[in-house]
């Protein structure tokens, strides 16, 4: 095993959420609730779950972009949870992110060049002649050309924007690069693009990929290992082939059993849970899906599962056999 | 063989234009497909390619300026919707011909609780009382599985979940039991285990009521999992239109065989991890500035001398299996 990038211990968030005149506190959002992950070099972690589990959350925690609540955050061995902001810069260098929307992340105003370029000149790492040599480079790294320095965000489709975004985020030549739903709001054509760029970057400078996506599908693709959420916490993580092939915890198995697959031939789709995922603002007790899961038992309403060891590099919070999880060849 | 009196819609020649800034441009070009009692067909294609637009031509919404339907015939259980006035077409919106949104609040109003929305479509198009609407309002949300549907008939759209929305508006556009009903992307914006019980709920419903379903999507998965057959579509036409089995088993048109490339699946054991993906190289065209050939041909790895001068026309390899393409017959072996 390589040594950890990226080590996060116990991440927990949480909001108030206030109400009334008096902005009285009347509940607190579990966003992330105690999670607990690594990354190696080179290595990349899909991070899956449902709308609003909290994998932004995470992965802004993880840059510091927002303040956790509590555990700890640890790059190339140094804690960083409560580094100050000066103390912060040289490892912000190291760390970069990709969004969703790569309409809302770009300056109009700025043309694509200057864009890509200014991580370079806020740093002090290039200048004039040399910094547009660099730009150029990058700007060939991620598939544009670069006479297309000069033009503006609203000129390119939203594929090349993305590209953008990436040359962008390479430009500092981070260690990680955390993509928050980078392909979702591109066509399926333009998404397998986008992914082989990731994938190809990947190779070519051994960086680690924190990748969210909702799309299993795509995290399968492009992870290395996988970790699923479910109301701030993490269910099960395990390498992608394994997660995959025997996934463990019943929300995995439901999820995955969601998906559509494109074979018209194969088993037709079975929702396996009901109803919508619960609030995070107090989320149920014991195992937070106990309120969906078709195995709950009477002690996953108090007791709450943690992450355990389940054999074949599997983790699992499920209080079933032993807190094995439910072991998806038998059934 | 279809009886003639099965077929629900009839679509024939379907042209939608708009006039921008930028020019004007076909949206929906020659477009002909039918429907069947009962039967569900996917439209798929990529964002811009005319998907939306052709639901909103069936239904007459196209928004004029800056769009208007330029040709064609839209026939629903024998009548041609575009040769009615908009009194004759208000009553049938929503009666014989319903749709459903991506976004729910699209045709949800947030002021009106969801019953009193239920009785209010009910009402327009069937001489009852507010009671015995009342009472269809709540059957419709029990057969859409809302728990306590009584209760919930008396909440308003923000009282509910994402969820729970979509199965409100679902149980508007089947309150009449619309012998059509067009479902533009009505899971894109759900969780997928969500999206899993829609579909399940939408398929059901269909066979239960014997709904003709026209259901577009983006998404090969949700169209192998649901549909019966399929039209791709491509900058404003048809390019391929086949029965589903024999889409996914031989695309004959480059444009989808290079769609069912593109998308990852969920890993088959032994599958190396990250192989790269086939992409489709460049982008969709501007629908202003469309070649004069194939549309496709920019991007096509087969493209010759005579795809660039003319547009192939659509020819049926068999079986009802369409494609518009000039070497549909050599895609197989050479892709
Ligand atoms: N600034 C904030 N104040 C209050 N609640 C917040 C804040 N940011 C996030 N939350 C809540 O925390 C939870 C997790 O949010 P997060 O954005 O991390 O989810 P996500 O998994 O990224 O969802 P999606 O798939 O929709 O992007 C949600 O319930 C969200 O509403
Ligand atoms: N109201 C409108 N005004 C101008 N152009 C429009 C309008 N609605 C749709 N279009 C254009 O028509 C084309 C087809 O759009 P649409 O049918 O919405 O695509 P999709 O297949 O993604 O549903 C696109 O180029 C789109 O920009
Ligand atoms: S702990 Fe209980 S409720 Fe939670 S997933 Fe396991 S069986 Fe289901
Ligand atoms: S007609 Fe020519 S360019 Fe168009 S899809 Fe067929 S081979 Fe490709
Ligand atoms: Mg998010
Ligand atoms: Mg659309």
């Amino acid at each position: 095993m390589t040594e950890a990038l990226l080590e996060v211990t116990d991440l927990t968030k949480h909001y108030p959420v206030r109400a009334g005149v008096l902005r009285r506190q009347v509940g607190t959002v579990h966003a992330v609730d105690g999670v607990s992950f690594s990354l190696g070099t080179g290595e990349t972690l899909g991070l899956v779950g449902e709308s609003g589990c909290g994998k932004s959350t995470v992965a802004r925690s993880v840059l510091r972009l927002v303040e956790p609540t509590s555990g700890q955050i640890r790059l190339e061995g140094e804690d960083i949870t409560h580094l100050s902001k000066t103390a912060l810069r040289p490892h912000r260098r190291s760390m970069q992110i990709v969004f969703q929307d790569p309409f809302a992340s770009l300056n109009p105003r700025m043309t694509a060049g200057d864009i890509v370029g200014e991580p370079l000149a806020v740093h002090g790492l290039a200048s004039g002649k040399e910094l547009e040599a660099r730009v150029a480079r990058l700007f060939e790294q991620v598939g544009l050309r670069p006479d297309q320095m000069q033009n503006f965000p609203h000129q390119f489709s939203g594929g090349q924007r993305q590209r953008i975004c990436i040359a962008r985020a390479l430009a500092l030549e981070p260690r990680l690069i955390v993509c928050d739903e980078p392909v979702s709001a591109l066509d399926v054509s333009i998404q397998a693009q986008v992914i082989n760029l990731l994938i190809d970057l990947q190779r070519q400078h051994g960086f680690s990929y924190l990748f969210i996506a909702h799309d299993l599908a795509v995290v399968a693709h492009i992870s290395h290992r996988v970790a699923v959420m479910y109301l701030g916490r993490i269910v099960e993580i395990a390498d992608k082939d394994e997660l995959f092939r025997n996934p463990r915890h019943p929300y995995t198995q439901a999820l995955l059993a969601s998906v559509p697959v494109a074979n018209p031939l194969a088993k037709k789709l079975v929702p396996l849970v009901d109803g919508d995922v619960p609030s995070p603002v107090n989320p149920p007790s014991g195992c937070a899906f106990h309120t969906r899961c078709r195995f709950a038992m009477e002690r996953c309403r108090t007791e709450r599962p943690a992450l355990l060891d389940a054999g074949d590099g599997h983790q699992v919070a499920c209080l079933l056999n032993e807190g094995t999880g439910r072991n998806n060849a038998v059934a | 063989m279809a009886n003639k009196s099965d077929l629900v819609l009839d679509v024939k020649n379907l042209k939608t234009v708009f006039f921008t800034n930028s020019g004007l441009f076909k949206a929906v070009d020659d477009l002909s497909f039918t429907v069947k009692r009962g039967e569900t067909l996917a439209i798929v294609g990529e964002s811009g390619c005319g998907k939306s637009v052709t639901a909103l031509s069936l239904m007459r919404l196209v928004p004029d300026p800056p769009g208007r339907i330029v040709g064609g015939s839209v026939t629903l259980e024998g009548t041609d919707l575009l040769a009615l006035d908009e009194a004759q077409m208000r009553a049938v919106r929503g009666n014989r011909i319903s749709m459903i949104f991506q976004e729910p609040m699209t045709s949800l109003n947030p002021v009106i609780r969801i019953g009193d929305q239920i009785v209010e479509a009910v009402r327009l198009h069937r001489n009852l009382s507010r009671k015995e609407a009342g009472e269809i309002a709540v059957e419709m949300l029990r057969l859409v599985r809302i728990p306590e549907p009584a209760r919930r008939a008396r909440e308003y759209p923000h009282q509910l979940s994402g969820g729970m929305r979509q199965r409100a508006m679902i149980a508007m556009a089947l309150a009449c039991r619309p012998a059509l009903l067009i479902a533009d992307e009505p899971t894109t914006a759900l969780d997928v285990t969500i999206q899993a019980q829609i579909l399940a709920l939408i398929l059901d419903l269909q066979r239960e009521l014997g709904t003709g379903l026209v259901l577009i999507t983006h998404d090969l998965g949700v169209v192998a999992q649901t549909a019966q057959r399929v039209i791709v579509m491509y900058a404003g036409r048809k390019v391929e239109e086949a029965g589903v089995e024999a889409l996914f088993a031989a695309p004959k048109h480059p444009y989808t065989r290079g769609l069912m490339a593109s998308i990852p699946a969920v890993p088959a054991s032994g599958a190396p991890a990250q192989a790269r993906l086939n992409e489709i190289p460049g982008t969709v065209p501007s629908l202003v500035r469309l070649p004069q050939g194939c549309a496709f041909a920019p991007r096509c790895k087969l493209a010759v001398k005579r795809c660039e001068a003319e547009y192939p026309p659509l020819a049926d390899w068999g079986g009802g299996h369409l494609a518009a393409c000039w070497r549909a017959e050599e895609v197989a072996e050479v892709a």
